[in-house]
């Protein structure tokens, strides 16, 4: 059965691919927000700067808006598992579940748990046991961050497990599950993004502030501090994607060689395709624009190291080329672009023109939103680079299905897709109304307020408790 | 070890899921009772009685649920496709009730669209949970290591009268809540339409449970067949004190009292399908130690559990002391 002319299992992937995809715009810029936070609050407790207060709580309610997207959104994930992929559940469930449970036991509740304290409590519990609660909220979601991305991890590079007569995954050795091969960089690459996505999402308010305003000192500090981030992480994430790529080349070839656009073997010296059209039909990329010997140097970093094309798979073991292939690109290139205004703003620092840079401003406020596509587009290319595997190698995404109709998938596909938009939708367009507030000394004005915010509780006997 | 690990695992889960139905209960029932309460300063009121720790009650689901593919995988892979329609309903629902927490504070003109959207999420996602208790209840065809049945097998009269009863009973959790935590108007309003809920709840209690041992023998067996009935026979005994406290707590303007009650009634209408369940997973298909994770993953997990549970509770528990009191109307910023 097919629901307009798809299979139920291009249906699920699509909705796995939909649902994650929303799911992670929010989570990456609510950790960034929330280690942001907590500086700020740090800052104000150790300067009493009322600015670093002011920035605190602007920043306070767009969090709130972020993480409320993020945690419903999340729990459409973690029972998708079971809805449309129960056979891997079934298979893998004994190695991915208990690091999802994990994550539920030392992240989740954490951040729920102190979650109010921070947004609501100041005044109740006081400035140090309210630090330390956006302090809990942050560590939360960078212990999340963790465990998730090891559990994707041991997908794409799976360790220390054998497998039964059912085909279950049965675990062997916890420590190589969790520390399985590709796991350190791609938490070290996707912390490090979410961070990036945060600094230029916090830079381009920054930036849209000081334009209209460039005597305004909340604008200031934002944007001065997201320049630094630039300035700083962009090129550790350049670096920790070479190390990445170095380390997929080793364990998942086939995904590189999908990623360059190769399908011909290179054996002295690939060259480096920097545009071009892959066409798994043909097995080979039209168009392309190459540089000699480049595509080596960069993985293999020697002019004549060999490389393999997807030709050396069987047809079917081989992703699809033209998603990571575009992807990817997309990708690097925001990449450097982002470099590019972290050098800027440091040039312009040291002229002492950060906030007289109009261009700058500019460009800031363009690339506000680089850091969530580049995000999904490092997804995108991380995941469809796995395919046809959900677990890399010995597990195939065709058997790892529910017993699920195409139109049972579809329907529900659809209607995701309504709500999501209608509901994100909305959501960011709030997002966008709360950013364009001026950072500056307002006075509360009802639609600042939010939950509980207009509203004391009586009798509040720990109000003023240190 | 002597004791199996599965049956911890088995207690463990069955308590993160009576958590999260009592503390999300009381959440949902808030928002059930949304149309009983037009004034938008009261909704406030009503929404900040719960804003500091939905988040946290809600993660009581994702332990039942991410917990329940770890540690029994194989009743995860089974239940989630027989409930598939039930359980993307529920999360939808709760999509709509979660965003309009935050949502109903950041526009004027729509936020009577978003608190539409938490009066229709609540509702909608408390019948789906019931709905979805009362299909597990009825069975579940299943054939080698996967779901057989159709589309549609939730959906029966059964599984509608549970999911009404739920409904019923989060909405009561909700206006007890209320009657605590309120004052003055709101207060008065959610007493006065907590007595005709506890009615509802008790008839629907009662049909539930003398319908339930019909469906399947084994129920019947539990129930009226000696010895078990002896200790199945506490059960209604039990319940038929909660009411007597809840109606008291009702009639004598108590405000913690009621609250109580009604938590009771659910901890032992739970406590009784747990009597009929036990030792299955899924009634008289797949059992506790038949559903269970590989030891590896039952041991690796408990040990963290062991130590995190206590603390989750203890924070939570903070967290609930940080915020008690009334809540009133609007008292300026912070
Ligand atoms: C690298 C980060 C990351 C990634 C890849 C994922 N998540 Fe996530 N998730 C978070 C980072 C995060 C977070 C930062 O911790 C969130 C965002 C907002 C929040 O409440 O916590 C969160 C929330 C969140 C929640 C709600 C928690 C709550 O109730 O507080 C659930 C159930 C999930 N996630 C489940 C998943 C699943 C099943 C994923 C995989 C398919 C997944 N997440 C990918
Ligand atoms: C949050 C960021 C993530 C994004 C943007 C993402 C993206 C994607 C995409 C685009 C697909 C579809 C691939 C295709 O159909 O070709 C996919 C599939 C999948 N991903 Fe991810 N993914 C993310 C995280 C995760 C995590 C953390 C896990 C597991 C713990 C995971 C597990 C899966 C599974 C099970 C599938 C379905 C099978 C498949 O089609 O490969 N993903 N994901
Ligand atoms: C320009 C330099 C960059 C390089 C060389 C690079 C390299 C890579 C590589 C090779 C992968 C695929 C890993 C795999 O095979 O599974 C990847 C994935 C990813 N990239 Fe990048 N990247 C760069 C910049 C960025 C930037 C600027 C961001 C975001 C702000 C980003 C976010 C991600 C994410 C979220 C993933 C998926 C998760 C993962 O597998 O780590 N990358 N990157």
């Amino acid at each position: 059965m097919t629901f307009m002319g798809l299979e139920a299992e291009m249906l699920a992937r699509i909705q796995f691919a939909f649902t994650v995809s929303f799911h992670f715009i929010f989570p990456a810029f609510s950790i960034g927000t929330a280690s942001y936070l907590a500086v700020l609050n740090a800052l104000w407790l150790w300067k009493r700067d009322e600015a670093y207060l002011r920035l605190f709580e602007y920043w306070k309610t767009i969090f709130a808006v972020t993480f409320a997207m993020g945690v419903v959104s999340g729990i459409v994930m973690s029972y998708q598992f079971g809805t449309n992929w129960s056979a891997f559940s079934d298979k893998a469930g004994p190695v991915i579940g208990p690091l999802m449970g994990y994550e539920v036991l030392t992240a989740f509740f954490l951040e729920a748990g102190f979650l109010g304290i921070a947004l609501f409590g100041r005044k109740r519990v006081g400035d140090v046991a309210h630090m330390v609660a956006v302090a809990m909220v942050a560590i939360g979601t960078l212990i999340s961050a963790t465990w998730i991305t090891s559990a994707n991890s041991w997908m794409h590079t799976p360790a220390g497990f054998s497998i039964d007569a059912n085909g279950v995954f049965i675990p062997e050795d916890w420590w190589q599950i969790i520390f399985n091969p590709s796991f350190p960089y791609r938490m070290t690459h996707t912390v490090l993004a979410a961070f990036l996505t945060t600094a230029f999402a916090v830079g381009a308010v920054g930036a849209w502030h000081l334009l209209r305003d460039r005597e305004n000192r909340q604008a200031r500090i934002m944007f001065s501090m997201a320049m630094w981030m630039a300035a700083i992480v962009t090129p550790i994430q350049i670096l920790a994607g070479d190390l990445h790529g170095l380390n997929t080349l080793e364990h998942q070839p086939a995904k590189i060689a999908a990623m360059e656009g190769h399908y011909e073997t290179h054996k002295d010296g690939a060259p480096l395709i920097l545009f071009g059209i892959p066409d798994d039909e043909a097995e080979t990329t039209h168009y392309s624009l190459e540089v000699p010997k480049l595509g080596s140097l960069i993985l293999k970093h020697e002019f004549d190291g060999e490389i393999k094309g997807l030709k050396e798979w069987p047809r079917d073991q081989r992703p699809p080329a033209l998603m990571p292939f575009i992807t990817f690109r997309i990708m690097v290139g925001i990449g450097f672009l982002m470099l590019g205004i972290g050098v800027w703003s440091l040039w312009a620092r040291w002229k002492g023109q950060l906030y007289d840079t109009p261009w700058l401003h500019r460009m800031a406020v363009a690339m506000g939103g680089s850091g969530f596509v580049a995000v999904l587009a490092g997804w995108y290319t991380t995941e469809v680079g796995r395919q046809p595997w959900t677990v890399y190698g010995h597990l195939r995404t065709a058997e790892s299905l529910s017993p699920v109709s195409a139109p049972a998938v579809g329907a529900s596909l659809l209607t995701f897709i309504l709500v999501y938009f209608i509901v994100f939708g909305a959501g960011v367009y709030y997002l966008l109304k709360l950013m364009r507030r001026s950072p500056t000394p307002l006075e509360d004005h009802e639609l600042e307020a939010g939950p509980i915010r207009t509203a004391g509780i009586t009798p509040g006997p720990a109000q003023d408790h240190p | 070890m002597d004791i199996d690990l599965s049956f911890i695992w088995a207690g463990i889960i069955a308590f993160a899921v009576l958590a999260y139905v009592v503390l999300d209960g009381f959440d949902l029932g808030i928002g059930i009772v949304f149309p009983f309460f037009r004034n938008r300063r009261d909704r406030d009121v009503m929404t900040n009685t719960i804003a500091p720790v939905w988040d946290g009650n809600e993660t009581w689901l994702v332990l039942g649920g991410g917990g329940l593919m770890a540690v029994f995988p194989l009743a995860y892979a089974i239940i989630l496709p027989a409930l598939y329609m039930p359980i993307i309903l529920m999360l939808i629902s709760l999509i709509f009730r979660g965003v309009a927490f935050e949502f109903r504070w950041r526009t004027h003109h729509e936020s009577h669209l978003w608190d539409f959207g938490f009066w229709i999420g609540s509702s909608v996602a408390a019948l789906m949970q019931g709905i979805a208790l009362g299909a597990l209840v009825q069975g579940i065809t299943v054939s080698g290591r996967q779901y057989a049945g159709g589309w549609w097998d939730w959906l029966t009269p059964f599984s509608v009268l549970t999911g009404v009863a739920v409904l019923v009973g989060y909405a009561l959790l909700g206006v007890t809540w209320l009657n605590l935590k309120t004052s003055g108007d709101i207060q008065a309003r959610s007493a006065k339409l907590a007595r005709p809920l506890s009615l509802l709840l008790l008839a629907l209690i009662g049909i539930v449970s003398l319908w339930t041992p019909f469906i399947n023998e084994m129920y019947f067996e539990r129930w009226f067949r000696w010895p078990t009935a002896f200790f199945s026979s506490f059960v209604p005994l039990l319940l038929a004190v909660c009411a007597i406290a809840l109606w008291h707590g009702l009639t004598h303007d108590k405000h913690l009292q009621p609250f109580l009650a009604a938590l009771g009634l659910f901890v032992l209408s739970f406590t009784g399908l747990g009597i009929s369940f036990y030792p299955y997973m899924i009634p008289g298909v797949l059992t506790i130690k038949d559903a269970a994770a590989p030891e590896s993953s039952l041991k690796f997990l408990l040990v963290g559990a062991a130590v995190l549970v206590p603390t989750i509770l203890a924070y939570t528990g903070y967290a609930y002391w940080v915020f008690r009191g009334k809540v009133d109307h609007g008292e300026g910023y912070h």
